[in-house]
């Protein structure tokens, strides 16, 4: 069996080669746009590429490759996990380069290459919203670069100059003298050319790819199963590996009986994988999953083993009084002024834990030997993925390759690469053989990375004009970084734990002024182990502000549109959004008999979101009717996907704020299912109308922002209809028609 | 040896009697189309068609397929008059991730070979498939467009 490797990493014929750095400056356009300045590296090759026409196909500039039959093929660096980004960046490549648009097609690039190209292909890592707007700069100057070169090997052969050519849709044409050309037939002489040291990039107001509600490009082998997933790629020779890790984070192997299943249909071998660890090698999924579930397991569940989810409340609760070092936000003297205070409105709130739970459970193929270590999977992160399967494989890191697979669903699950240490160990017990690791859905549950659970507690005071005059947000519970990334954590504590709370960020900043202010956080760390989960803590603390906000707009008997907006005024593109909202969904007039609203407004990964949710409740039965989302992503490449993106969102945060939750038994997460763990289905899904608003100057992410708006705007509205506040999630656990 | 007339075409598989019909259909006849998202029957990524019908076969023993029964897998959906979901499907950029599509558009097609104008309320209780991408309204609209041009071709017939 031949690992794929991609010969790009291998190029570097002639000595002008892969070594060579170029550097580009963007000049400041007349019109406006762009005036900025850095280097990066565009190393080319000289050699030919993959693709169909190997033989033929270019480089132009490593970001492209162009085919004789005028195909492009765009690098594509970031993750594809559905969000859109693939075919996103193929736009601004396309948008500068001025090829057919139809003629696009993409290739994924591999973490090993592109470390042998001296990282050529920059970041492939994808969270954070960053696909697009973390890319951008680069990959447009990428497609500028290779239109000027394509330009001037045209003008070279013609003899002419390149700015009296002019580019439509992969043609050249040189207007005095009637010639054309076409990208295909001058691929091979751009090839050969220097890499401009300027590019002009095109002001986003005169983009036609790019802005453009465009179809995507990965989507027909989706439609017809031809798509090979991570869980269904086959190998020759291949063998199956079901893993099951100690139920209880933390807790150890002790024992397995390997010869209770060993002569079960299609068994190979039961292993030991780690000290907490087993795995079924077999020919078949089916028959692993029979010997897994019959194999006598002895655990040792360690020093957590009797923990539930009330010992884990108690331990969060305990960090809502008393004082702690780690401060988001302070204004003023919240805690004085609320010391004086007559009357203070005071309110506790928490949020479950949560499991990603892609459609697609973890999975990964390794082929290890003593030489070489190659791993088929989806990961978010190719280069960290690479590392951890140099570690695990004990190779040196250049006799190791990551292929990425198209992913089904992440959530920012596979930004943690865990399961690909677990799989190379695995098949370093098999040297040679093929091993596919594949999680069951009850082990894709339990060892998940989750959303971390939380409360809070808010208490503020009102001023005689009815505005917020001095208010403490304590938030109590765990630190995602202080599990996944220990370094990153700062003197004052985990820097991801107030997003979107922040007094000044363009990340993300508080939409109100409230003079006296504090936001602060007690870290409380239970053993369940925490990653990102898609908005990761936007999606808590916009359920902590957006419905005390509510509660503090009752109290001063202001409707709650109105009493947000009299503290937005310093906060013009938090308002925007949210006027829009309000106004498409005719706040302020009259509802349907039997219909409330409820609003809210967040900003986060850079973006400024608001939404209005409609809902009824009928004998305690709620029921989301309609959403009015707006999001200001400043730029927008492509209006269609982010409008699915928005109302994907919707679902992801409202499938766990309503009917979620991931409780902790005896230790171990209790929801290994989707017949326990809520989702939403088509059934629950309201109509969503999306104000897709960029106001342009700056690059906002689309993929998490506005998850974190539909719950607060569906709870504010549940107590519109009832006069309940549900302040403990999910909402299943409430009885909605108790009075 | 199992015999299962899957497509259009007769095939052997040589497996245990207790294997879902989803396994066999991918590690014994190589249609890994159908996809394995539960195992327990409640999100739908493995619905085929057995006999027309919808079935989810993760949790449908292999030995209890009737040896007579016609399945058909989103790989072979595309010779049926049902490829019209699938042309919806690309028609209004359904798909996100696409894991759970397999599925879900084997879970309409059936729905609207059964129900040929189904209405909204329909197609939301009879289409109850997982999607974590929350592609539902393109899924509803979709669907719509489906039945619509499936209608249209029968009545030019």
């Amino acid at each position: 069996m031949s690992a794929v490797l991609d010969d790009s990493g291998t190029s570097a014929g002639a000595g002008n080669g892969s070594s060579r750095r170029g550097f580009l400056k963007l000049a400041g356009l007349a019109a406006g746009g762009l005036a900025l300045e850095f280097s990066l590296p565009l190393a080319q090759a000289q050699g030919p590429a993959t693709g169909t026409s190997p033989e033929a196909s270019v480089e132009v500039t490593a970001w492209l490759l162009i085919h004789p039959d005028e195909s492009v093929v765009v690098r594509i660096a970031r993750a594809e996990m559905g969000q859109g980004t693939l075919t996103g960046l193929a736009q601004l490549v396309a948008e500068e380069l001025e090829c057919d648009w139809s003629r696009v097609r993409f290739e994924l690039v591999k973490p090993g290459a592109n470390r042998a190209r001296n990282r050529v292909w920059r970041d492939m890592g994808t969270g954070g919203s960053r696909g697009i707007r973390g890319s951008h700069d680069y990959v447009r100057q990428a497609g500028a670069a290779a239109r000027a070169m394509l330009v001037q090997a045209a003008a070279q052969q013609w003899s002419v100059s390149a700015s009296d050519c002019a580019v439509d849709r992969g043609t050249i044409r040189h207007a005095a003298s009637k010639r054309q050309t076409t990208f295909g037939a001058v691929a091979q002489a751009a090839n050969r050319l220097p890499i401009p040291e300027s590019v002009v990039l095109k002001d986003p107001s005169l983009w036609r790819i790019a802005g453009q509600p465009l179809k995507r490009l990965d989507t027909a082998d989706k439609l017809n199963g031809s798509l090979v997933y991570g869980m269904d790629l086959r190998l020759p020779g291949m063998l199956v590996a079901l893993p099951k890790a100690c139920p209880v984070h933390g807790g150890k192997l002790v024992s397995f009986d390997k010869a209770a299943v060993a002569k079960m249909p299609g068994v190979r071998d039961v292993i030991r994988v780690d000290d907490a660890t087993v795995a079924v090698l077999a020919d078949r999924f089916w028959q692993a999953k029979r010997a897994l579930d019959a194999l006598p397991v002895v655990w040792d569940h360690g020093p957590n083993a009797k923990v539930d989810s009330a010992a884990i409340a108690a331990m969060v609760a305990d960090g809502l009084k008393g004082d702690t070092p780690f401060v988001g936000n302070r204004q003023g003297d919240a805690k004085a002024q609320l010391q004086g205070a007559a009357r203070v409105i005071e309110a506790d709130y928490g949020t479950p834990f949560q499991n990603h739970a892609p459609m697609e459970p973890l999975s990964a193929t390794v082929q290890w030997t003593a030489q070489r270590c190659d791993v088929w999977a989806p990961t978010q992160v190719a280069e960290s993925a690479l590392a951890t399967v140099a570690e695990a494989a004990e190779l040196p890191i250049a006799a190791c390759e990551v292929h990425p697979m198209r992913i089904g669903g992440s959530f920012g699950r596979r930004l943690a690469t865990d399961y690909l240490a677990m799989a190379v160990r695995i098949a370093r017990q098999r040297p040679g053989v093929p091993v596919k690791m594949m999680w069951t859905r009850e082990e894709d549950m339990l060892q998940g990375r989750f959303h971390p659970v939380t409360q809070c507690r808010l208490r503020a005071t009102l001023d005689g004009q009815g505005r917020i005059a001095a208010m403490h947000m304590r938030i109590a519970g765990q630190s995602i970084t202080s599990y996944v990334n220990p370094k990153a954590m700062t003197a004052n504590g985990d820097p991801t734990v107030f997003q979107g709370l922040l007094a000044d960020s363009p990340e993300g900043h508080f939409g109100y002024e409230v003079p006296h202010l504090l936001i602060d956080h007690a870290m409380r760390n239970p053993h369940v182990r925490p990653g990102y989960w898609r908005g990761v803590n936007t999606n808590q603390n916009a359920i902590y502000s957006e419905c005390f906000i509510d509660e503090l707009a009752h109290a001063a008997g202001q409707d709650p549109f109105e009493f947000r907006k009299r503290h937005m005024a310093r906060r013009p593109k938090h308002l925007a959004v949210l006027q829009a909202v309000a106004d498409r969904a005719g706040w302020g007039k009259p509802a349907a008999e039997g219909v409330f609203r409820g609003i809210a407004q967040y900003m986060g990964f850079g973006s400024y979101t608001a939404a209005v949710a409609e809902v009824s409740v009928k004998d305690g039965q709620l029921r989301v009717l309609r959403i009015v989302a707006a999001t200001d992503p400043g730029h927008v490449v492509n209006p269609q996907q982010v409008e699915a993106q928005v109302a994907g969102s919707f679902v992801y945060g409202l499938s766990a704020a309503l009917f979620g939750g991931c409780t902790v038994k005896d230790g171990a997460i209790a929801e290994t299912n989707f017949d326990t763990y809520g989702v939403m289905r088509l059934y629950d899904m309201p109509a969503v109308e999306v104000i897709v608003m960029p106001s342009g100057g700056f690059w906002g992410g689309v993929g998490e922002p506005t998850i974190a708006v539909a719950a607060p705007a569906v709870l504010n509205a549940v107590f519109a209809a009832t006069g309940k506040r549900v302040r403990q999630l999910p909402l299943k656990d409430t009885d909605l028609a108790k009075a | 040896m199992t015999e299962l007339h899957v497509n259009g075409r007769t095939m052997r598989a040589d497996t245990e009697g207790d294997t879902p019909l989803l396994w066999v259909l991918r590690e014994e006849l190589q249609l890994t189309g159908t996809k394995y998202g539960c195992g327990v029957a409640q999100c739908g990524a493995c619905t085929v068609h057995m006999d027309g019908a919808a079935l989810r076969s993760c949790v449908m023993p292999v030995s209890a397929v009737p040896a007579t029964s016609k399945i058909v897998t989103i790989e072979g959906l595309g010779q049926t008059r049902l490829k019209v979901v699938q042309d919806a499907w690309a028609e209004l950029d359904v798909a996100q991730c696409g894991y759970c599509q397999p599925g879900m558009i084997m879970a309409a097609a059936a729905l609207i070979a059964q129900t040929p104008d189904p209405s909204d309320e329909d197609i939301r209780s009879g289409i109850t498939n997982i999607c974590r991408c929350g592609t539902y309204p393109r899924v509803l609209a979709a669907t719509k467009l489906a039945a619509q041009r499936l209608r249209a071709t029968g009545a030019k017939q």
